[in-house]
């Protein structure tokens, strides 16, 4: 092991540029990829956030029994999809109405609004199937008038929602693959640049995990540094886009720690596959 | 010649790669504990794939090569590797590591096949001094001559104490009179017990040494001098 270190230690030495050349490739392939992670998860916050906006309002029949409404309000709590029900009187509509609409500033006769049931729905379950099916059980209710959940509004925001994560998908696996293909190909050079090394490793009797050991731990820092560094990158990014575009929120630090495992392991895995094909060769 | 099971033998071995030029057809022979055979032969003979054969970095398409017990008919990675460490290998073009000191290039074949810290410099100083190196160990391949960077490998090739050394044109780059210094050097290492082979083109140092030779041509052994003496004729 303190061998392996000493190799890992001496490459560095004898080829400086090249390793750190290794380690900022690696940094900003990775810093590609969560840049593009990054816009792509703030999308999906902002998406998120939309979504929370979707409610059903079912419009109460004039006239219908106080009573009446608040048993059934119990009821609509308790379908699956119901996150809070929220029965809204004519006093109330128009309060919201006047602070809300510049036309309504004048009208002060409550009984111009009807009253209604604000259903608003819980995370998951806001597809346009679902909202239908809530806002279809809703009009079985004799006291409702009416329902409305603007269907139109809902569709378009999922088709927008699906289209931004197919893209999302896409992208995110092109950028990722094209990440791989660099960060192996920077590797593959810096094993090649050692070949003549390997060959004489071989050649004196040195057995092929002894010969590996040190490009292993040679991966394995150099993704684990451009992992750190493509974070580091990520970060000065995002405070300046906060500085001069809008709040992005930054990765929970799970994900973030994820995305410097995963350098490391892409270290490790192109340093197991340049050296085993090396091997291969002598 | 000695006696005893040979330390190489060669059955009917074949050799031949997809891309069809070189190889070698049913070569047979057998190489005794502490002998000096040359393989001589034009370029493309197959001098280079008896040796690497010998280290087994090919193995034959056909037969049998084997080297102290270990077969290239079952011999595993690991079992190779540990041939080569009782192997000395030593090249036309030395590779050597050029980044290093020559006492580095020694102590570099015993670190990786994991001596023992501690007896690494002893073993080092003994062998370089032993080829002749001893005032120039700390000096870097490229402030050597030729010479001295093959004495460099043949220190590297004996530092594990070998009974074989395999040498590839050993004095292809080298001029005359350090041409002579090595080839001493190789006289000397098998008067002391290992066993030489040593490809070359040099037929007046085969003729005058006396040792056994095994000509090749095209892939195929055409002489041997241990069945019959080396006949008086052109290259």
């Amino acid at each position: 092991m303190r061998l392996a270190l000493r190799e890992v230690w001496t490459a560095f030495r004898r080829a400086p540029g090249l390793g750190v050349l290794s380690v900022f490739t690696i940094a900003f392939s990775l810093f590609a990829v969560g840049l593009f992670g990054l816009v792509a998860f703030n999308t999906r916050l902002a998406l998120e956030r939309l979504e929370e906006r979707v409610e059903i309002r079912a419009y109460v029949t004039e006239g219908t029994e106080a009573d009446a409404v608040a048993a059934a309000v119990g009821d609509v709590r308790a379908f699956p999809e119901v996150a809070s029900v929220t029965y809204v009187t004519p006093e109330d509509a128009l309060k919201k109405a006047r602070t809300e609409m510049a036309e309504f500033q004048d009208v002060f006769e409550p009984e111009f609004l009807p009253a209604s049931l604000e259903v608003r729905l819980k995370p998951g379950m806001r597809s346009p199937e679902m909202v239908k099916a809530v806002s279809d059980r809703l009009k079985g209710y004799n006291f409702v008038d009416d329902v409305r959940y603007g269907e139109e509004w809902v569709q378009k925001f999922y088709s927008v929602r699906r289209a931004a994560t197919a893209a999302g998908v896409v992208l995110g696996i092109a950028f990722a693959f094209a990440a791989m293909i660099i960060i192996g190909s920077t590797i593959r050079t810096s094993v090649l640049a050692r070949s003549n090394e390997i060959g004489i490793m071989r050649l004196v009797g040195a057995t092929d995990g002894f010969i590996r050991a040190p490009f292993l731990i040679d991966g394995l820092l150099k993704g684990l540094i451009g992992g750190i560094m493509a974070v580091a990158l990520m970060w000065v990014t995002r405070a300046a886009l906060t500085a001069t575009v809008f709040a992005f929120q930054f990765f929970p630090t799970p994900v973030l720690l994820a995305g410097i495992a995963t350098g490391a392991v892409i270290g490790l895995l192109g340093s197991a596959v340049s050296v085993g094909r090396q091997l291969k060769r002598v | 010649m000695s006696s005893g099971p040979p330390i190489v033998k060669f059955t009917s071995v074949t050799k031949s790669w997809q891309r069809g030029s070189g190889g070698l057809q049913k070569v047979s022979f057998a190489i005794g504990k502490g002998e000096f055979a040359f393989l001589t032969g034009p370029s493309g003979a197959g001098k280079s794939t008896i040796l690497k054969l010998c280290y087994m970095d090919e193995l034959p398409t056909g037969g049998e090569v084997r080297v102290s017990g270990t077969s290239s008919l079952n011999a595993k990675r690991i079992e190779i590797s540990k041939l080569r460490r009782k192997l000395g290998i030593v090249f036309q073009n030395f590779r050597l590591l050029e980044d290093r000191t020559a006492w580095a290039n020694v102590a570099f074949a015993l670190e990786v096949t994991g001596t023992g810290a501690k007896a690494i410099p002893a073993r080092v100083q003994k062998v370089l001094e032993r080829v002749g190196l001893g005032p120039k160990m700390q000096a870097m391949p490229s402030e050597l001559s030729g010479g001295e960077q093959q004495r460099v490998a043949i220190a590297r090739a004996l530092v594990n104490d070998p009974f074989l050394l395999l040498a590839d044109e050993p004095t292809g780059n080298l001029d005359d009179r350090a041409s002579r210094a090595v080839f001493g050097l190789l006289k000397e290492i098998n008067a002391s017990g290992t066993a030489v082979m040593m490809a070359t083109h040099d037929l007046d140092l085969v003729r005058s040494s006396g040792f056994r030779s095994l000509e090749l041509n095209k892939g195929a052994l055409v002489y041997d001098s241990a069945e019959a003496p080396l006949p008086e004729r052109e290259h």
